[in-house]
């Protein structure tokens, strides 16, 4: 192998300041064209005292200063494109470029979503071509694309339950989620104004179909579950607890988060879950953006959708698309117009390019990534649940522990050669959690690396812990201190620095 | 399969060292009656590069767009030029492939961007904090009705019926299930609110008064008396912008008073993309950062002192504080903000104005030569920036249907979301229309 094991190195790294902090009056980076109108004197179009002043602080800079200034800074990021990212739960899997150049084309990116709908034909057809297969994927009778993240699916998701038990005249007011669940979760909840019960895991990491039969009652609305969960486990007993929760009368809510480990091969619909959201920037390869825009679609089975956000798009008998605003049980809207749609173009070019086999290849590939990453490494870190995983595993820092070293310090090691880091503390069931997950776009050679890099941060842990403290030492800033971030909080720029808090 | 570069040698060499067989035998925990005994029939099989290209243009090619069409529709969807520079600088992967900046130490990139972002949307609507952006302006409005909510704990939020319809929609969906009543403020026959309604109604009960300001109709409001009445009653004054390119010459909601400032962002860089994704803009007080929900970027120092940005104050998010975050939201729009920061960065303090003013001439020339057409009349005597409404002799539908045969998309009819307000139609003028466009749209309607 021709890679050094400290594979990471400085790059080019150039200082940049603030975009107010350079420039010269004067200078503009646009060419606008001149008023070929007549003109007014502004203050006879609005009054004087509804017009502002110039814009304090603006920059003025030229396109040369624009393109550099950020060029610099996008060299200060790690990404997929550079390399590994094994960020558990959050299916960092690459993001092909075609779907790039088909989101940019003008007939998905300057369409206006007000303009008629037989002019947005193929937008429309889009969109619910995309819900039919989302539908397929998850088992689900209906989707609705709507939702701009999986957070947003939740709310949506948890609001349909709601609407759904207040048609029948029920009143359930609690949510059971269990211990290793995503913050949103219970946050989602939280916004539907259900009170949230949390359920422990068992000794397995997973959820014991007898805690559940205890925890339901009859206030119950619903249970919050994400399969796999978040220790990369299949939830065994699945069947069992969603046909509990069902006898007691309420509904199965499942966190699409991990998906991609069950395509092609599972179904969550199948499983007994009533709705379910999917993070399309996940499971579906559109881009994260460095933390948005994704895109949470919602899916529902049957009885559920009367209460489906609008508007929804249909097709016709004779094959036109339309936008149905008629739901008269609908919980509303979480969004202005349709959806993160140029999201949706992405999602929807790739799951044409894989193909029903492709997909089904995509899940079989990250599941076996994810087995080989853990049986590399789990004689040199902690292994709490010791057994095949799905798409993901979680360690801890339990074995560096003894030589005072966490999981912070791991992290932060691996930046020096060349990787990001895992998820660390999450889920928080696990103390001092390290959560891989590869995806199926990561070579052998390139797991073999981070493999390797592991094993010898592993045993540096033994030989010389306070190396690992220290670092990253090859980024453009060390450790920074996030305590003061916080104590201090300086939020934007003001023009004499020194004299600002905020 | 180009996306998957394990080959069958290295899928048997990695079986081999985890034990198993083949890689049905890494699928075990699911009990057999759940596995799918058949390929997903729904999904159709893998395209190549070259088909799947094919298929999308095909597809694309059905929708009407703005490059070959003259439109002006808006409506919280603005047709705006966008510098090729904005195009290439969110297209760096380093920008676009990268996660949420948990790790700070490589993602300095995304953290300064955002901190730029917060200061330019700070400067642009007068506030004091900026959050790294919600997901459109609808939700962002929602939040901040909650948000007022949490400050006073009052049970009453006014709306004003100028604010976007969808916006309304979304506020109506987030508060379902708290316990909020909204209401509506009517708006008068100069198409901005109805002061003496405010007056009238505002009680000890209002948690917070929210307007959209230019309001739906493209008309000014009167920020001065609506900030008056809602700060007189101790209520929370919330000031929606759908237009940010507005801010360029009107003067600032901050400098109104404003106690929340929301808004759409799209404008800014982002293409009109059939309604998303968008920009949420979100921005308040500092004293009352604590209950402010998103992400925040702050700034702060290395081991060495060195300057470097991180996420912070996130005591106040979902995964940490759970059921008892501030919202449940996970993410930012993290790229439509690149977008609105390189674009803001181009224009720059005299661009923007520049940008502002053109926006403001064309529309009211427009305006101006509209309503001199005999049988059409302006419905609304209040300034407006770049949107306004005109009442029309027919329906708009069949001015529009007949528009589109000249390859001309018309403005929005009213009716649609404003049943009261018949033969009525929302005219959009920005700086990609040419005097040519508007006299042409002028020769068309006077055939009726």
């Amino acid at each position: 192998m021709s890679y050094e094991l400290t594979d990471g190195t400085q790059g080019l790294i150039f200082n940049e300041p603030l975009l107010f902090e350079q420039g010269s009056d004067g200078r503009g980076g646009c060419a606008l064209p001149d008023c070929d109108v007549p003109e007014k004197d502004v203050i006879n179009l609005i009054p004087e005292d509804m017009l502002r002043e110039e814009i304090s602080g603006f920059p003025s800079l030229s396109e040369v200063d624009v393109v550099r200034h950020f060029t610099r800074l996008s060299q200060w990021n790690y990404s997929v494109d550079l390399g590994f990212y094994p960020l558990g739960s959050c299916t960092m899997k690459y993001n092909p470029k075609i779907n790039e150049d088909v989101a940019r084309l003008s007939g998905f990116s300057n369409v206006h979503p007000y303009q008629p709908e037989e002019l947005s034909q193929g937008a429309l057809q889009m969109m619910f071509e995309l819900g039919e297969y989302l539908s397929e994927i998850g088992g689900m009778d209906r989707v609705s694309l709507q939702p701009a993240a999986g957070a947003h699916g939740e709310l949506a998701g948890m609001m349909i339950i709601k609407a759904y038990h207040e048609s029948k005249g029920e009143n359930r007011h609690k949510v059971i989620i269990p211990d290793s669940a995503h913050g949103t979760n219970p946050a989602s909840s939280t916004l539907c104004g259900y009170k949230v019960i949390e359920l422990k895991s068992n000794g397995r990491g997973l959820l014991d179909p007898e805690a559940v039969e205890k925890a339901m009652d009859k206030d119950v609305a619903a249970f919050m579950i994400t399969n796999p969960n978040t220790l990369g486990l299949f939830e065994e007993n699945i069947l069992e607890i969603t046909e509990i929760v069902h006898r007691k009368g309420g509904l199965v809510y499942c966190d699409g988060a991990n998906l991609n480990a069950i395509m092609g091969i599972a179904r969550p619909g199948d499983m007994g879950v009533d709705v379910l959201h999917f993070n399309l920037h996940k499971t579906f390869s559109t881009p994260h953006g460095g933390g948005g825009p994704g895109a949470g679609p919602v899916g529902i089975k049957r009885e559920l959708i009367p209460f489906m956000p609008v508007p929804v798009v249909e097709k016709n008998n004779i094959g036109q698309y339309k936008l149905n605003y008629k739901f008269p049980h609908s919980i509303g809207r979480v969004k202005a117009f349709y959806g993160n749609f140029g999201i949706l173009v992405r999602a929807y070019t790739y799951i044409r390019t894989m193909g029903s086999e492709g997909l089904k290849k995509a899940s079989e590939t990250a599941v076996l990534n994810a087995n080989y990453i853990m049986s590399q490494l789990k004689d040199y870190y902690h292994l709490p649940y010791d057994r095949q995983c799905m798409h993901e595993s979680v360690f801890s820092d339990k074995f560096q522990n003894k030589n005072g070293i966490t999981t912070l310090d791991i992290a932060k090691a691996l930046i020096d050669y060349g990787f990001h880091p895992p998820t660390i503390y999450f889920p928080l069931i696990v103390k001092g959690a390290i959560m891989i997950e590869p995806t199926e776009t990561e070579s052998k050679d390139t797991m073999d690396r981070f493999i390797a890099a592991m094993k010898d941060i592993a045993d540096r842990a033994e030989k010389d812990p306070d190396s690992l403290k220290k670092s990253p030492i090859k980024t453009k800033v060390t450790r920074l201190n996030e305590t003061k971030a916080a104590r201090e909080p300086n939020l934007r720029w003001i023009n004499d620095y020194l004299m600002g808090v905020f | 399969m180009r996306y998957i570069p394990d080959t069958e040698k290295e899928q048997k060499e990695m079986l081999d060292s985890i034990g198993v067989k083949s890689v049905e035998g890494l699928f075990s925990s699911i009990p057999d009656s759940l596995r799918l005994k058949n390929p997903l029939s729904n999904i159709p099989h893998a395209m190549s590069e070259p088909e799947i290209l094919r298929h999308m243009k095909g597809m694309s090619k059905k929708n009407a767009d703005l490059d070959s069409h003259i439109s002006f529709l808006s409506a919280g969807a603005y047709n705006h030029f966008i510098p090729s520079v904005v195009h290439h600088i969110i297209s760096r992967s380093e920008f676009y492939t990268a996660y949420t900046p948990y790790q700070p130490e490589i993602s300095q990139g995304t953290l300064q961007a955002i901190y730029e972002f917060q200061t330019l949307i700070c400067q642009l609507t007068g506030m004091e904090v900026v959050n790294a952006s919600m997901y459109d302006g609808a939700s962002a409005l929602a939040e901040a009705v909650l948000m007022a909510h949490r400050i006073n704990d009052r049970k009453e939020v006014f709306l004003s019926k100028g604010i976007h319809p969808e916006y309304r929609q979304v506020v109506h969906t987030y508060c379902r299930y708290l316990g909020i009543t909204l209401k509506e403020i009517p708006f008068s026959e100069k198409g901005i609110i109805d002061l003496e309604w405010l007056s009238k109604n505002i009680s000890e009960n209002t948690s917070g008064v929210a307007i959209q300001n230019p309001n739906f109709f493209g008309c000014v409001e009167d920020m001065a008396d609506i900030e008056k009445l809602t700060h007189a009653n101790d209520s929370i004054f919330i000031a929606c912008v759908s237009e940010p390119v507005s801010l360029g010459i009107l003067k600032s909601p901050g400098d109104f008073g404003a106690d929340i400032v929301v808004g759409e962002g799209q404008g800014l860089g982002n293409p009109v993309s059939y309604g998303g994704p968008y920009l949420g803009l979100f921005a308040t007080r500092e004293k009352y950062i604590r209950s402010m929900p998103g992400r925040l970027v702050g700034r702060t120092v290395d081991a060495n002192g060195k300057t470097g940005y991180v996420l912070t104050l996130s005591t106040r998010e979902q995964h940490i504080r759970r059921e008892k975050a501030t919202s449940n939201i996970c993410s930012n729009q993290a790229l439509c903000a690149l977008s609105a920061t390189v674009y803001m960065a181009l224009m720059g303090k005299e661009g923007f104005k520049k940008l502002s003013v053109l926006n403001l001439q064309k529309a009211n020339y427009a305006k101006e030569i509209l309503a001199g057409l005999k049988g059409y009349k302006i419905k609304f005597n209040s300034p407006v920036f770049n949107e306004f409404v005109i009442e029309t002799p027919v329906s708009p539908d069949e001015i529009n249907k007949n528009l589109m045969k000249e390859g001309i998309m018309g403005g929005l009819n009213l009716e649609k979301f404003y049943p009261e307000l018949k033969n009525c139609m929302l005219i959009c003028i920005t700086e990609n229309h040419r005097k040519e466009d508007i006299d042409r749209l002028w020769k068309l309607l006077k055939q009726y």
